[in-house]
């Protein structure tokens, strides 16, 4: 590999991306954009076949492109090879590459199809630029063009007033983790220096010991790690940033499967993984572990009161993202990355499989319209339920391997924390063997006739679907052994657990088959879908009367404030104008003009018509002034002798 | 010379258009666009001649001009003034291309236009204080004329605030250079001299400057929207025709943080490191309010007004900062907001408005079925003034949070975070009011006709600005290796 072939990776989506922004014809723009991920993609497994070549604790491969001077500092352009890249570009592009196939099929009818191929691209290239990042700056500016297409892509359908206002929300819930992200990033930059991961010193963010600096009156690597997790419950919908992701299945479904299911909402994930030595070295895993366990079993609460079929998957995503932040917080990179590789190929194929549902029932997406699906989709309910299998980790199914890893972790490390994912475990069971009843038993309860998907459709379906049965088993040992580091080296298993795992997971099909075997599905009140679930605990009602009264009061304040100096300047203004307007007319007018000047002038002209009154012209006048003359210079001549 | 040609060409294009017949405004137009053209290809030039840190193309002696007073007119520029004098040309053509139809006394209009151009380019190119001054006043009048004709609603009112912030900010400013004119003194004693490069040598006696820096401050930062005397710009962009609010959003305002840095920082060094705190706590004022404003507006104009007022926070932050990499992201964030703020304002301002007729927020309906391509156009360049990676926002705001980091304390920096929140807020609130919904007040219009599609100047322009704002974004170094050289001659004064 060389640093142009593994550029390469992320820069062929992008050029797609180009490419279909100018295209008109939906068919030959998805044919483009399937050719560059399939290209991607198959530079990635390169890519991941020599990652996996390397040892645990061999020193990753780089390739680094200087991008600007920071005063003294270079910074860096560039990626990093080594395992968890191979793994995690080779899942991306993998993952992608079906679903962009299954687009194709269901777009084929949307006019602006060409547009969605753009934007599906830009996000592919995004998120690859996400896993192969080497650099904290180059990962945040993919990480905002991921969110940018995520945001463009939810909003796709912007007829729809709901998805334009569920991109806005998603959008700028996410973008609250990202402050914090950014501003950690920079105290990163602030304490070490660089902005790399890895260097070819070995003086990267992570290879330097960060404890002995302090920031905000901790030590750094707490408070670093702290930012980062901020911007990783962010975009992995954690507590209490959650609200944003079961809005975002008002994008077309394509687009859950791929960015809210299997690889956007997952970079949170990836990103504590990468920067795993912070938490580390800053002991914020337990605050990671918590994080993860309490959604894990909120939102699993959540999605048993739920009815929107896509809805339900997208609290389980919640669920399950949260149990790989338990399974990175008590066992370290592998195991949660495990779990996030598994998920990644079932959670697609639950939300194609759903896409294809919808699809079926003429865009139908409540659960009590649905039932007897069984019979006229078969292909869709067999994958379906492969994918529900891996997902209530039923024995020997991708899901049960990677989440056993979890809950030997959390046995070992944090018993409390094993409880509340056990908890979480059976409700998984519950609501999905709930979501099955509705929507495979019984008999049609919608309108119209439901019919099975074209096989654009249901051949990645059922790709898909093998990978979910069988990943588990297949790379389990491969992984633990190449993912690195370990927090504790994994012990002997312990009996114990796998057998509580295994009782979990039947347990709760079991559980839910006695409750909705007898109900008449759709009519009669469901009996496990509380107000509490079914309101989603109130977080959004909530967020309304606390953060959301808080900022119309910001906006308020702020709004009165420049009344205010608006006021202030237009009184200013008419200030200035008043005094302009006294000097005009109580200066110039009066004082000036009338009484100065106009007021001499009169003077001189009353004066003058008075001295010339006497000059009339008429005799008898002047001879009487003559004689009065006469009288008073004879009078003058007579005193002076 | 080369450089000086950019305030003698659009001075000359003044004259020729107001010369020419006003019902020759098709032609009038392309003299226009040509006078334009030539004042950024004179920028290009001086960009690709550009080697050090240092004045190039110095033009002009010492006391050459009034020389009992110490006047003397002399011209040159440096990294600093570079991407002002490519942005002013940038704007200047994109506001000919966004009034490529006004028929409306259009010579008048382009005279007045070079007016303003010519003096905003001899602003920047001044080497000396009494000239930059003699510019920074030939800039103001040509405003009052802009907007007083060719203006909108309250046209003669904004105008008039406009004129009386100018000159109340002008005033300080005079203030200022006199009290630097007598207080700069070296080995010999005073300089008494207005000459940038003779009053670098010497230095003003550390008690003076702390009185000297707010006036001079101030009396800039009052043009660059500065909290609490921000209140001009809104008022003044929205009367305005939209070529001449793409000037006043995108250079004029940048005059004013050019003078903060040139004259206040450069010359006052101790000063500004007394008040640096100062500045920055103003600065996020700036940008948190400004953005909590735009976000009530329902003047889609005026929602533009007021994130210009928020975007010129992070220019008065990197200000603050007074270390190389905040200064740099202080001018690259005037090159990036003359860009997209200028775009936003031409969008808003002649593509949108010109076809609905209205700017009211609440009275526009689904306007991304209505005019599809102009909505995402819309949509790009409200990505580029968040700040979004890949466009040059980003760069610019990365540049002013690093140095923020490096000099003033954590706290500014969670402030800033939360102002680009904020940004991100209210522009995606605006965007969906805008463009994703139903007209609020009135009837629905019961067919939806599609508008017009963009027009060839339009989009001639919109490729234009947004363009430079993603080159910068994606290549920051095309500025910064020319910003950084001369910034550390500026900063010199601050390692002792």
């Amino acid at each position: 590999m060389t640093t142009t072939t593994l550029a390469l990776i992320p820069l062929l989506p992008l050029l797609a991306a180009a490419v279909t922004s100018l295209m008109r014809d939906g068919k030959r723009a998805s044919i483009v954009a399937i050719a560059a991920l399939l290209g991607s993609c198959l530079l990635s497994l390169i890519a991941f076949n020599e990652a996996w070549a390397m040892a645990a604790n061999d020193a990753p491969k780089l390739f680094n492109v200087p991008w600007l001077e920071l005063g003294k500092t270079k910074i860096n352009f560039g990626f990093v090879l080594n395992p968890l890249t191979g793994a995690m570009a080779a899942m991306v592009t993998f993952v992608g590459s079906l679903i962009f196939i299954y687009s194709a099929g269901y777009m084929a009818q949307d006019k602006r199809m060409a547009r969605f191929f753009c934007y599906l691209s830009l996000f592919a290239s995004g998120m690859l630029g996400v896993v192969l990042a080497n650099s904290l700056i180059l990962f945040f500016m993919c990480w905002e063009i991921v969110g940018v297409a995520s945001y463009l892509l939810i909003s796709f359908w912007n007829h729809k007033p709901e998805a334009a206002a569920a991109g806005k929300k998603a959008f700028i819930v996410t973008r609250i983790g990202d402050i914090g992200f950014l501003i950690g990033i920079l105290l990163a930059f602030k304490v070490s220096g660089t902005l790399d991961f890895y260097t070819k010193g070995g003086t990267g963010i992570l290879e330097q010991n960060l404890t002995s600096h302090m920031a905000f009156g901790y030590q750094a690597a707490t408070v670093i790690s702290f930012l980062l997790f901020i911007g990783a419950v962010g975009k992995s919908g954690q507590l209490p940033l959650h609200v944003w992701l079961p809005d975002a299945m008002e994008g077309p479904t394509p687009v859950s499967a791929l960015i809210h299911a299997a690889t956007m909402v997952a970079a949170g994930v990836f990103l504590v993984a990468r920067t795993y030595q912070l938490f580390d070295d800053g002991g914020t895993l337990p605050l990671v572990t918590w994080v993860g366990a309490i959604t894990a079993l909120v939102a699993a609460f959540i999605a048993l009161g739920q009815y929107d079929l896509k809805r339900i998957l997208a609290y389980s995503t919640v669920s399950q993202l949260g149990l790989m932040m338990v399974g990175i917080g008590v066992a370290g990179v592998s195991v949660g990355m495990f779990h996030l590789l598994t998920h990644a190929f079932f959670k697609a194929l639950l939300f194609l499989g759903a896409g294809s549902i919808i699809h079926g029932c003429h865009e139908e997406q409540d659960i009590r319209k649905m039932g007897g699906l069984a019979k006229p989709m078969p292909f869709t309910t067999i994958a379906y339920l492969c994918g529900t299998a891996a997902l209530v980790a039923f024995p020997f199914t991708s899901g049960f391997f990677s989440k056993d890893e979890i809950l030997m972790g959390a046995w070992a490390n944090d018993r409390g924390a094993f409880w509340i994912a056990t908890l979480a475990s059976l409700l998984t069971a519950l609501y999905m063997t709930r979501q099955c009843m509705y929507v495979f038993r019984g008999t049609h309860r919608g309108e119209h006739a439901p019919h099975e998907s074209p096989p654009i459709m249901t051949v990645p379906l059922l790709i898909l679907s093998v990978f979910a049965l069988g990943l588990g088993a297949l790379v389990k040992n491969s992984l633990m052994e190449h993912l690195h580091p370990f927090k504790n080296p994994p012990t002997e298993h312990e009996m114990i657990v796998i057998v509580i795992s295994v009782l979990v997971a039947l347990g709760g099909i079991v559980l839910g088959f006695m409750i909705y075997r007898g109900q008449v599905l759709g009519q009669a009140a469901d009996p496990l879908a509380l107000k509490p679930f079914e309101r989603k605990f109130w977080f959004d009602e909530i967020y309304e009367a606390t953060v959301g009264q808080l900022w119309t009061l910001f906006i308020i304040i702020s709004e009165q404030l420049n009344e205010l100096l608006v006021f202030i300047r237009d009184l200013a203004v008419e200030l200035a104008s008043r005094i302009g307007n006294g000097f005009s007319i109580g200066g110039d007018r009066k004082l000036i003009d009338s009484l100065a000047f106009d007021g001499m002038c009169a003077r001189l002209r009353c004066a003058g018509r008075t001295v010339t009154r006497p000059q009339n012209g008429f005799l008898p006048g002047y001879l009487r002034l003559i004689a009065l003359g006469t009288v008073l210079l004879g009078a003058l001549v007579l005193w002076t002798r | 010379m080369t450089a000086l040609l950019t305030v003698i060409l659009s001075f000359i294009g003044a004259l020729l258009c107001g010369f020419m017949p006003a019902s020759a405004h098709q032609r009038i137009r392309w003299v226009a666009l040509a006078t334009a053209v030539a004042g950024f290809a004179v920028s290009m030039v001086c960009y690709f001649d550009i080697t050090d840190g240092k004045f190039q193309h110095i033009l002009g002696e010492a006391e050459n001009w009034i020389p009992t007073l110490g006047i003397s007119f002399i011209t040159g520029y440096d990294g600093i003034s570079l991407p002002l004098l490519l942005v002013t040309g940038l704007v200047a053509i994109c506001g000919v291309l966004f009034s490529w139809d006004l028929d409306n006394r259009a010579n008048q209009f382009y005279a007045y236009y070079f007016a303003l151009i010519g003096g905003v380019y001899g602003v920047f190119l001044s080497l000396d204080l009494f000239l930059l001054f003699v510019f920074y006043e030939i800039a103001v009048v040509p405003k009052y004329f802009l907007i007083a004709i060719w203006g909108g609603v309250r046209r003669q009112f904004a105008a008039m605030k406009l004129v009386l912030y100018s000159f109340g900010g002008s005033a300080l400013v005079l203030l200022g250079i006199i009290a630097i004119f007598f207080l700069t003194k070296d080995a010999d004693g005073a300089i008494k001299s207005f000459n940038l490069l003779e009053l670098q040598k010497g230095e003003v006696a550390a008690e003076a400057q702390t009185w000297i820096f707010p006036l001079l401050f101030l009396g800039f930062a009052i043009l660059a929207g500065m909290w609490p005397f921000h209140t001009w710009a809104p008022t003044g962009h929205v009367a305005a025709p939209t070529a001449t609010s793409m000037l006043l959003a995108g250079v004029v305002m940048k005059l004013g943080a050019y003078g903060c840095l040139r004259v206040a920082v450069g010359l006052l060094p101790e000063g500004a490191q007394e008040w640096a705190t100062c500045i920055g706590i103003f600065a996020i004022i700036n940008i948190v309010y400004g953005a909590f404003v735009a976000l009530k507006q329902d003047d889609f104009k005026f929602v533009i007004g007021y994130s210009s007022v928020s975007h010129m926070g992070f220019v008065l932050l990197g200000l603050a900062t007074l270390n190389e990499i905040g200064l740099t992201g202080a001018v690259l964030q005037m090159f990036s907001h003359g860009v997209i703020g200028a775009l936003l304002f031409a969008i808003v301002g002649t593509v949108i408005y010109t076809r609905t007729k209205t700017r009211m927020l609440d009275e526009l309906h689904h306007l991304i079925d209505r005019m599809p391509g102009i909505a995402w156009v819309f949509v790009a360049a409200a990505l580029a003034s968040m700040g979004l990676p890949g466009f040059s926002g980003f760069i610019s705001e990365l540049y002013v949070l690093i140095g923020v980091w490096e000099s003033l304390s954590g706290w500014i920096l969670i402030g800033a975070g939360f102002g680009i929140l904020m940004t991100f807020g209210y522009t995606l609130v605006k965007i969906h009011e805008a463009f994703f919904r139903e007209r609020k007040t009135g009837d629905a219009p019961k067919v939806e006709t599609p508008y017009p599609a963009m027009t060839i100047p339009e989009k001639v322009g919109i490729t234009i600005l947004l363009g430079a704002s993603l080159l910068i974004g994606i290549c920051p170094w095309i500025l910064t290796d020319k910003i950084t050289p001369s910034l550390e001659l500026l900063l010199k004064p601050f390692a002792n």
